[in-house]
């Protein structure tokens, strides 16, 4: 049974990633532990769309809407609060708002599929070129300058106690991969409860889903917004990654890349799109570095290659793989002790007749 | 015939699509305890009727009443919320989980966690479906699968139900234990069966209300339906020796 496993897979890998934190800032130099940072980050958002596509079944195209809207909420309240824990508190808050509207209008509009992957497009599309004219000294949320196209420096990190100590970046990084990992923890035993087997069931038949009397309407929206809450801090991470936040989180790149993520993880499991994010983050960065291939081409043939041969995506089908393998080495098993106990009757009969 | 109090009650419902009428202006009763069968030929309205009744579609006008609240253009989880299980034509479940998924979130909807369990469990040893427990609806053959529906349906314990060609694509043999089922349900529940199928409405009918047109043609036993000259003239057609055996 899928669903009904216990969380011993989910602990396991909560532990390896608190190993990983523990364990990376001694080996890794300054820079790298920065750039792991904003590979969390992105990570996150890729939870996010793990949740509300893998298992919502909402292909959701904009999901980076909601990290984007995260990373300005954070960088906006942080500069006139001066505190980070509020500016984190707003910024997940706003982002929940924000996909609460977006998503009533969807779900009880009862758009579904194509339509809803091209509405939440659009809205990140449209967050992007709007963010982008906010150039001028008028554009600006109390003492927080829009800046445009440039965007805004995010302030960094502060103690909860202490607004006056900034957090250094390998605190930060501590800071990240506690909350994704508890990010993963919280959506691993969400979906394990009854609202996200009624999620799931949905997502398996919506109108038998509604035929039981489930309001199918308001569990879209409650995993759309618990999505939304998890892309947005995964935005707050990101501008602390990076340093500052632009239009560009909105951009159709990113979009793109996030459905990539998830294809190249797998649907229908958490921690694949995780790693996806990871891959594709490593992928591109060491792409970067040289200038024979253009870097979207590969990404774009990497895409092709997993829909093409590796539709599953990359965790579910090693885990099919691996239990396909126990599968068969129990069999051989099992065939080996029907012979041996077939061999053994077989010379007791012959020694039984020799006499 | 009995007539206990209205369960379910249609008032001039209608529906259009366009310039056709697929209901038209239907007035339909339903006692209570009663097991009612809706036949009619291909394009009678009687698929139209049930996707009224059920919510999946919203009538053009007219009202449904069950048992006194008027429901026409509710959303189906608000009219299954009453009490009412529902089974539809095509069997519509979980592809994806098992067996026994299947039914717990259907008694779940209702019952807390481990109250839930327990009903899964009593459901599926009284459907006999312990032996496929944990396979993937979606690999299932089509009547097991119409039976993990019937399953969804029985764990809920409706008092009014409504079923949609619940043996479509059974064998002989599930064909006789949907029948047997139907009649243990309508002990404590009221039905509404859209079904084709002659031989089974035979095993398990009191009323039949023939639908043509989009409208109600004649309520009766199936003796005198089929004993009908109109009735076999408009129904049967060709199909009129089948009625016979």
């Amino acid at each position: 049974m899928t669903i009904f496993r216990d969380m011993r897979a989910t602990f396991t890998i909560a532990v390896i990633g608190i190993l990983f934190m523990v364990l990376a800032p001694t080996v890794l130099e300054l820079f790298a532990i920065i750039n792991l940072t904003t590979a969390i980050a992105l990570a996150m958002l890729a939870l996010s769309l793990a949740l509300v596509w893998g298992y919502g079944g909402i292909l959701c195209f904009g999901q980076t809407a909601f990290f984007g809207v995260g990373a300005y909420a954070y960088t906006v309240a942080a500069i006139n609060s001066g505190d980070a824990a509020t500016a984190i508190l707003i910024a997940v808050v706003v982002a929940i708002i924000f996909a609460s509207v977006l998503g009533y209008f969807m779900f009880y509009g009862r758009v579904s599929d194509v339509y809803l992957a091209v509405i939440t497009l659009t809205v990140s599309l449209i967050l992007f070129s709007l963010i982008r004219r906010t150039s001028g000294p008028e554009y600006k949320i109390g003492d927080a300058l829009l800046g445009g196209f440039n965007g805004v420096t995010a302030p960094p990190l502060n103690l909860p106690w202490d607004r006056a100590y900034f957090l250094f970046p390998e605190h930060v990084f501590y800071v990240a991969m506690a909350f994704l990992i508890i990010a993963y923890v919280f959506t691993a035993w969400l979906v394990r409860t009854k609202f996200g087997r009624v999620v799931i069931s949905i997502k398996e038949n919506e109108l038998r889903a509604e035929l039981l009397g489930y309001d199918i309407r308001l569990y879209k929206l409650l995993i759309f917004m618990i999505g939304a809450a998890i892309a947005g801090l995964g935005g707050v991470l990101f501008c602390n990654g990076v340093g500052r936040v632009t239009p560009d989180v909105f951009n159709l790149y990113n979009s793109a890349l996030t459905i990539i993520w998830v294809i190249v993880g797998g649907r229908g499991t958490l921690i694949g799109p995780v790693l996806g994010a990871f891959g594709i983050f490593y992928l591109t960065s060491a792409l970067g570095t040289q200038s024979t291939i253009n870097n979207n081409l590969i990404l774009g043939i990497i895409l092709i290659i997993f829909v093409l041969a590796i539709p599953k995506g990359l965790v579910p089908t090693v885990r099919d793989w691996m239990i396909e393998r126990k599968d068969r080495r129990i069999q051989r098993v099992r065939e080996r002790r029907i012979r041996t106990r077939r061999t053994r009757s077989s010379t007791q009969n012959a020694e039984g007749a020799g006499e | 015939m009995n007539k206990g109090e209205i369960v379910l009650e249609t008032r001039n419902l209608s529906m259009h699509f366009g310039g056709v009428r697929a209901v038209d202006s239907v007035n339909f009763t339903i006692w209570e305890n009663e097991l009612r069968c809706l036949i009619g030929p291909n394009g009678a309205g009687k698929s139209t009727f049930f996707k009224c009744l059920t919510g999946q579609i919203r009538p053009t006008s007219g009202d449904i009443v069950i048992r006194n609240l008027q429901v026409a253009g509710h959303q189906s989880h608000e009219i299954s919320s009453l009490g009412v299980g529902i089974k539809t034509q095509v069997p519509n479940v979980f592809d994806g989980l098992s067996t026994e998924e299947n039914i717990w979130l259907s008694a779940r909807r209702w019952h807390n966690t481990a109250h839930a369990n327990r009903l899964t469990t009593q459901t599926l040893d009284r459907l006999d479906l312990g032996g496929i427990r944990e396979k993937t609806v979606g690999r299932l053959a089509h009547g097991e699968r119409q039976w993990v529906e019937l399953g969804m349906v029985v764990v809920t314990e409706p008092w009014l139900v409504l079923l949609d060609e619940p043996t479509a694509g059974m064998t002989y043999e599930e064909t006789l234990r949907t029948a047997d089922l139907i009649k243990t349900m309508n002990e404590t529940a009221t039905l509404i069966v859209v079904e084709h199928d002659m031989q089974f409405i035979r095993m398990i009918s009191k009323t039949v209300t023939l639908f043509h047109e989009g409208k109600i043609l004649m309520e009766d036993t199936l003796e005198n339906i089929s004993s009908n000259p109109v009735a076999r003239e408009i129904y049967l057609g060709q199909r009129s020796n089948k009625l016979e055996q």
